[in-house]
């Protein structure tokens, strides 16, 4: 086996996987504070890529381009939060996804009339650019290694944000019982606000990080949330570190299923057997894993002790 | 009473004649619109039986039109160019067959799991295997990958020419009366009785001793072979066969339709067709950008109208 | 007469919490049996082990002489246990003939009967017919469920174990929400319908319970702590200290 290309494919493993748990961690921590199913969430990681890329070139620099959209995405989530999402906590799931599906034409469509049907490339500076050598034949894209670095971070922060500060506590409180935090006086309202907003931000980050690789597009959201969804299925629906484990297990899965499968199909079928399978069951080997986890577990891997 | 029930057999006879009489007058147009109006509307019903009458909200009903679909071009495709002889034909009786066996088949795998769970769980697991379908036959080469499959045939069955675009609308009227009809048939049943027992109390019909499980398996693969059927036809329809059919977004609109009718009632996935493609058709002769006034009925109707089409009619 | 029911050293903990502790009971075929016990003393999570909605953690239980410790709620309702619950549970959206019927063992014969009119089947009506005339429901017999008062709910709940043919009913605090009329109906109901079926009941209600019990058991923290006739019972100082409050 070539061990450069394993390596460099655990990489983009990686950095898929960061990404996933970037959009997953929102979507976990919307459903699992607000029960609240958030289909658009695609949407609001593509609207991260498209901000990015038009400040981008208002500004001339990808990193204040980045700055200031994080404000932006927040805002954007706020908003959705306040006039699509309010109104249906009240009601069943149903509605909500729903509404949400609705949502996701809308701002797809104003994406479509804004940035037009092509998607849009993100240069990226030169300091990002480059490669890092790590041995004589091994070299790594800056930009991609930095990907890893800003998502583990994220999620660290994450974690540290829901385990370790005053909002944290009150977001963990909030989603076991809505009534003692609002007798606290607390406005639990805005609090939920702001989750939703934080959601929105941290799939926003993805965005903005994927675009310059990929460039930003019109279906690049619906694309990630299905993902997305099976990453916070398989961690289990609510749980942040479920989230940050089950993102790892599937970008890794995903990429090297991709690249190696039809090597290791070749270790007991003939070479075009393996070249005609191995494209098939790679596409559906994260959802053959969801399938096996949740045969055993139904309710993911990690879920959630809050009811 | 009275006006509704003829209110009722009204649109169905419309919905018969009209597209004929269009059709002789030169405006074809009209009859290939009401064909595709059936076709979804068979899907709509299929969806329906679980929907509705079951409870069980499924975001990947799409699958099963894109499998029944497949189950025509694949074996179209074989006998058109070669290869896989086993499966090589144009024969519209061993198409409905595979349509049936293959979207029964995936509906009880993919329900043997979806099942275990609930609520969220169950929208987003149906959702991803309707995902795994796309990716899958996105991934296959031989039959087009993302850019599908054009057939340049249609099923042969004895005694109809679905070439012609008149017997095609009416084996889609047909089936449709059908299934409206076995549907209907169904949750009239003691099985129907159990699955609405079934929606209303889940934990309370355990108790009474009934196998939860597997009642909700056996509607699910009903509901799935519904539309795996519909999916024959549509695949006769359009000859043109892609994974665009299984994107989940066609799952979301097949929802709208049986929840804008009206979820549990025999014509509301009917009306939830006729308004979705009358919507579609009207919104898109507007503006490309049709999906945004859609998103926004859609939201409106989420936000301010609750019971669908039917509940209006019965009030 | 036979035990119907006999229990065996069962034992129960939720974490640290102890719900039954060895607990031995047995009940003899035809007599209403009562339990009672204070709030917590882990009345409804022994109706759940014999149901098997929980599984005890040792111990056994036999039904009719058979081991049915492990056995799962959906199959022990097909073995001739039911149960109805503290809070109701019916199918709301349902009438009241359609409820019945769900819970009568010939529908679930039929369960996979896909095509055949269900409400069409005249051994229902019968059965139906009978059920609510022994509850007093047969006037509300084609209302949808939601449309009935509490009362008439709890009395729904009865009708409904009555259709399913049980040879034991578990019955967890049938008159909990009733008001004093509904009550009266209520023990008026029961009455009735013992010694025609095997009973045990749960409640707080202590004039009932006196007024309908062949045997009465007094659980507290998990334990039985007296088994006897009502007489008896009144008359047990433990009982009287533990729980009666000295009547």
């Amino acid at each position: 086996m070539d061990y450069t290309l394993l390596l460099i494919q655990v990489l983009n493993g990686l950095q898929l996987g960061v990404l996933l748990f970037l959009v997953a961690s929102g979507l976990t921590l919307i459903f699992g504070i607000l029960d609240f199913v958030n289909l658009a969430h695609g949407s609001i990681y593509m609207l991260g890529a498209f901000i990015c890329a038009s400040l981008t070139y208002a500004l001339d620099s990808y990193l204040f381009a980045v700055i200031l959209s994080l404000p932006v995405i927040a805002i954007i989530g706020y908003a959705f939060e306040i006039f699509l999402a309010r109104p249906l906590y009240a009601r069943d799931h149903l509605d909500h996804v729903l509404g949400t599906f609705g949502a996701i034409l809308v701002i797809d469509t104003i994406a479509h009339l804004i940035w037009g049907p092509a998607g849009i490339a993100i240069p990226l500076p030169n300091y990002l650019d480059g490669q890092i050598t790590i041995s004589e034949n091994i070299e790594i894209p800056t930009f991609r290694l930095l990907i890893i670095v800003v998502g583990l971070t994220a999620a660290f922060g994450l974690l540290w944000l829901v385990n370790f500060t005053k909002l944290g506590m009150l977001i963990r409180a909030g989603a076991s019982n809505r009534t003692m935090v609002a007798a606290l006086g607390i406005d639990i309202r805005t609090l939920f606000a702001i989750v939703f907003a934080i959601g929105a931000t941290l799939a926003g980050i993805a965005g903005m990080l994927i675009a310059p690789i990929t460039e930003a597009s019109l279906g690049m959201g619906n694309n990630i949330i299905i993902t997305a969804f099976v990453v916070i299925i398989v961690g289990g629906i609510g749980s942040v570190k479920g989230a940050f484990v089950a993102a790892l297990l599937i970008g890794l899965i995903d990429t090297l299923g991709r690249s190696f499968l039809d090597d290791l199909f070749k270790l007991f079928m003939s070479t075009g057997a393996a070249e005609n399978s191995a494209p098939a069951i790679s596409s559906m080997s994260i959802y053959l894993m969801m399938a096996l986890i949740l045969s055993f577990k139904p309710k993911g891997l990690f879920p959630p002790r809050l009811g | 009473m009275q006006f509704i029930r003829s209110f009722k057999f009204l649109i169905l006879v419309s919905l018969l004649v009209l597209p004929i009489i269009f059709n002789q007058i030169g405006m074809s147009f009209y009859l290939d619109l009401a064909t595709r109006l059936c076709i979804l509307a068979i899907a709509a019903v299929g969806l329906n039986l679980i929907l509705g009458y079951g409870g069980m909200i499924s975001f990947g009903h799409a699958a099963y039109l894109g499998l029944g679909a497949y189950a025509v071009g694949i074996p179209a495709h074989h006998w058109l160019y070669g290869g896989l002889d086993f499966l090589a034909t144009n024969n519209g009786f061993i198409h409905i067959t595979i349509a049936i066996v293959i979207s029964g088949l995936f509906a009880f795998l993919t329900g043997l799991i979806c099942l275990k769970t609930k609520g969220v769980y169950f929208i987003m697991i149906t959702m991803a295997f309707s995902q795994m379908a796309y990716y899958l036959f996105v991934s296959i080469e031989e039959y087009g990958s993302d850019d599908g499959l054009v057939i340049n045939t249609r099923s042969q069955i004895p005694l109809i020419n679905l070439d012609d675009p008149i017997q095609m609308f009416l084996v889609s009227f047909s089936s449709l009366i059908f299934f409206m009809w076995l549907v209907q048939l169904i949750t009239k049943s003691n099985f129907g009785l159990i699955l609405s027992g079934i929606k209303d109390n889940e934990a309370r019909m355990v108790s009474l001793g009934y196998n939860v499980y597997l009642h909700k398996l056996i509607a699910f693969v009903f509901s799935g072979i519904i539309c795996g059927f519909a999916g024959v036809l549509l695949g006769n329809f359009t000859t043109f066969i892609s994974p665009e059919m299984i994107d989940w977004s066609r799952s979301g609109e097949l929802m709208f339709m049986v929840i804008l009718g009206g979820v549990a009632t025999v014509m509301g996935p009917l009306f939830g067709a006729i308004v979705f493609v009358i919507l579609e058709e009207v919104l898109s002769s507007i503006t490309i950008y049709w999906h945004l006034p859609f998103g926004l009925l859609l939201i409106a109707v989420v936000l301010f109208f609750r019971g669908g089409l039917s509940s209006l009619l019965s009030k | 007469m036979a035990d119907i029911l006999e229990i065996k050293n069962l034992n129960k903990q939720f974490g640290g919490v102890i719900a039954t502790k060895d607990l031995n009971l047995s009940i003899l075929e035809g007599e209403l049996h009562a339990i009672i016990g204070p709030n917590g003393a882990g009345k409804t999570t022994l109706i759940s082990q014999i149901f098997g909605q929980i599984f005890p953690d040792s111990g056994q239980i036999f039904f009719q002489d058979t081991n049915v410790t492990k056995v799962s709620e959906y199959k022990k309702s097909r073995l001739g246990i039911n149960r109805t619950f503290q809070i109701t549970s019916v199918m709301k959206s349902l009438t009241v003939s359609e409820n019945i019927q769900l819970a009568t063992d010939t529908t679930r014969e039929n369960s996979f009967n896909f095509f055949k009119a269900s409400n069409n089947q005249y051994t229902f009506f019968k059965k139906i017919d009978f059920c609510l005339r022994q509850v007093g429901l047969i006037e509300a017999i084609n209302q949808p469920v939601a449309s009935l008062s509490h009362g008439d709910c709890r009395k729904l709940e009865i009708a409904m174990a009555l259709a399913s043919d049980a040879q034991l009913l578990l019955l967890d605090e049938p008159m909990a929400g009733l008001g004093p009329t509904e009550t009266k109906e209520m023990i008026a109901l029961l009455k009735r319908l013992k010694g025609q079926q095997t009973i045990l009941l749960i409640e707080h209600d202590m004039d009932a319970v006196f007024a309908l019990a062949d045997q009465i058991s007094v659980l507290v923290s998990g334990e039985i702590i007296a088994t006897g006739k009502p007489n008896t019972i009144r008359r047990d100082s433990e009982v009287q200290s533990a729980y009666l409050g000295g009547i």
